[in-house]
């Protein structure tokens, strides 16, 4: 199965069979991927049809008529977000995107994981304004349509809410496929007016030094940001992956604020309130604020640090017995690009440096990919990522030691899973 | 190269070049905002900053937030506050710890305006922003002498709920910027 490599080729760079990342540049290593019990599913589900490969029914007949808006295919439809909101109060909850099911880096704007704290509003955009006032020499307020004239830009972003992963704070290891652990983080293209060109036409005033961000829906959303940042590189978006804003994430505008907290980045965005001072809302004290072994918590925790993981094989899937195996993950920082990404077979006792897939771009999804001669031997898969500041992600018992177990936010440590001799994958804390 | 080539290329430049909106000095954008009046600017501000600036005019005390809590608030934050289906509201009126790490009103939340603002803007979730400004002292006020922060009959309005010490004022540390 990789008759044009050598010995040298296969041998091992790090423990447990990890092999060189070049293997895949050099074409021709045929690679076995871990599968997902419920893809296993949709292909029994179509046995049914007793179809002959060599001579399918589809290509003797006209196929389905042209349509107006695409759909993936019915065989695809266990590709769904998982709902975790709650019954009482309905609109309070997240849904999660099914990281393991996804590749490359870029979300699909329907799986883009959700946090709503009371529903998603349906708003009519000819009854949306955005206004900016407070400390700015003329307020002033913008139609969605004059928006749609101002000059834009476009960025590829992470979002992660502040409590994604918030389960690695827990005693026991959760065992859920890694997008219902770590899947309130997405990924998508960007496209809106830099916030500088509005701010800078009402005209901020020197002593300005935040910025109250106000959504548009039930319970008005708010946050403070500081006024450097958003004048740095905030978007006020319009367009998310080459469409317009998505109802659940923010149509028909909803601020971006590159690599800081989910809901720093408010969805539904109707007012700016440049001000002197963050006005202390109960998301930015009571929620998204971080408690300390010392009783003190960490307050602004805006960025969001360098995490990964591996996204095959995980929890959930099963796999195929020894063999040569693609080890496929992401990585992302708040502080810009990744760096490197290393992976271990043996729980960090070994690293290997994983090849990073173009394009690397700052506070965005990087995809990595690392070859793995499986001896079919219980394994500790572990990934580790750098950030271009040289921050690396932490392992979770020094993440836990300095912080405690009662921040629930801001959970980014190295995640384990372990490898059984019979292929199945779990969740360990090693 | 190829038309198509050339398009792509160009289509691709952008993407890795725009890590630095503000370098972009060049831009030239219209400037279509419609100036907004006093008045209207009004109309949409419902800022409540953490010293009580914002807070509107009205009063209110525990014994008729107890009543408006019952009716609008109990089922889902328990009769005494202890938490259901939403988060618990009343601890004791004192800061959290490793032993004690509570994030309930009186334990953990610095600012005592935060909780009028929040309960006008978003309380309860099915009828967000109907309670009247009489209405919401009044459930500040019986969440305030509930966690023991305020007594009984303390009068809840814009100068005194901004005088409230919260037991958790100084539990919090700047992270991503300085005070």
């Amino acid at each position: 199965m990789a008759g044009k490599l050598t010995e040298d080729d296969l041998a091992p760079v790090a423990g447990g069979g990890l092999l060189h990342r070049r293997l895949f540049l050099q074409g021709g290593l045929v690679l076995a991927t871990a599968q997902t019990a419920t893809s296993l599913g949709a292909e029994e589900e179509a046995k049914p049809r007793a179809e002959d490969p060599t001579d399918p029914s589809w290509i003797h007949r006209t196929g389905l008529p042209f349509s107006g808006y695409g759909t993936p295919s019915k065989y695809e439809k266990y590709v769904a977000r998982n709902i975790g909101g709650n019954r009482t109060p309905a609109g309070d909850g997240v849904s999660w995107t099914p990281l393991e099911d996804l590749e490359g880096i870029v979300t699909p704007s329907g799986l883009h994981f959700e946090r709503h704290h009371d529903g998603v509003p349906d708003i009519d955009p000819a009854a949306h304004r955005l206004v900016i006032h407070g400390l700015v020499r003329q307020p002033l307020e913008f139609t969605v349509s004059d928006l749609l004239r101002y000059p834009m830009r476009s960025r590829f972003l992470f979002i992660e809410c502040g409590g994604n992963s918030n389960a690695g704070w827990h005693e026991e290891p959760i065992q859920r496929p890694v997008g219902d652990f770590h899947g309130l983080v997405s990924c998508s293209e960007w496209t809106g007016v830099p916030l500088s060109i509005l701010l800078d036409e009402a005209g901020v005033d020197a002593k300005a030094s935040w910025v109250i961000a106000e959504g548009a829906d039930a319970g008005l959303l708010n946050v403070s940001l500081p006024l450097a940042k958003l004048m740095d590189d905030a978007i006020v978006a319009l367009y998310q992956n080459g469409e317009r804003v998505r109802p659940e994430n923010g149509y028909p505008i909803r601020l971006i604020v590159p690599g800081w907290e989910g809901i720093t980045n408010v969805k539904w965005l109707r007012r700016l309130h440049v001000t002197d001072a963050p006005a202390m809302t109960r998301n930015e004290t009571a929620k998204y604020t971080e408690l300390q072994p010392s009783g003190k918590a960490r307050m602004f925790t805006f960025v969001m640090d360098a995490k990964s993981l591996i996204t095959s094989p995980s929890p959930g899937q099963k796999m195929h017995g020894a063999n040569i195996y693609e080890i496929r993950g992401i990585a992302w920082s708040g502080r810009g690009k990744i760096a490197k990404v290393e992976v271990s077979a043996d729980g960090g006792k070994s690293w290997a440096e994983a090849h990073l897939q173009e394009p690397v771009m700052a506070q965005c999804f990087t995809r990595f990919r690392s070859p793995w001669a499986w001896n079919g031997q219980s394994a500790l898969l572990k990934s580790r990522a750098t950030d271009e500041t040289g921050y690396v992600q932490p392992e979770r018992d020094v993440l836990v030691k300095e912080r405690g177990r009662e921040g629930y936010f801001h959970y980014n440590a190295i995640v384990c899973w372990a490898v059984d001799e019979d292929g199945t994958i779990s969740h360990v804390y090693a | 190269m190829s038309m198509l080539r050339r398009a792509a290329a160009a289509i691709f430049v952008p993407v890795v070049a725009t890590s630095a909106i503000a370098a972009d000095t060049d831009v030239k954008a219209p400037r279509l905002g419609t100036p907004l009046s006093t008045g209207e600017i009004a109309k949409w501000d419902r800022t409540i900053f953490a010293d009580g600036r914002g807070l509107p005019p009205g009063k209110g005390a525990a014994k008729d937030g107890r009543v408006i809590y019952e009716q609008k608030c109990a089922d889902c934050h328990g009769l005494r506050g202890e938490g259901g289906t939403a988060e618990e509201l009343v601890s004791e009126p004192k800061p959290p710890s490793g032993d004690y790490p509570s994030k309930a009103i009186g334990s953990y939340w610095p600012f005592a305006p935060t909780i009028f603002d929040f309960v006008r803007r978003s309380m309860p979730p099915a009828a967000a922003g109907t309670l009247t400004a009489n209405e919401t002292y009044a459930l500040t006020a019986y969440l305030l002498a509930a966690n023991g922060v305020i007594g009984e009959g303390d009068e809840m309005n814009a100068k005194t709920l901004a005088a409230v010490h919260m037991p958790n004022r100084d539990g919090f540390i700047w992270i991503d910027v300085k005070p």
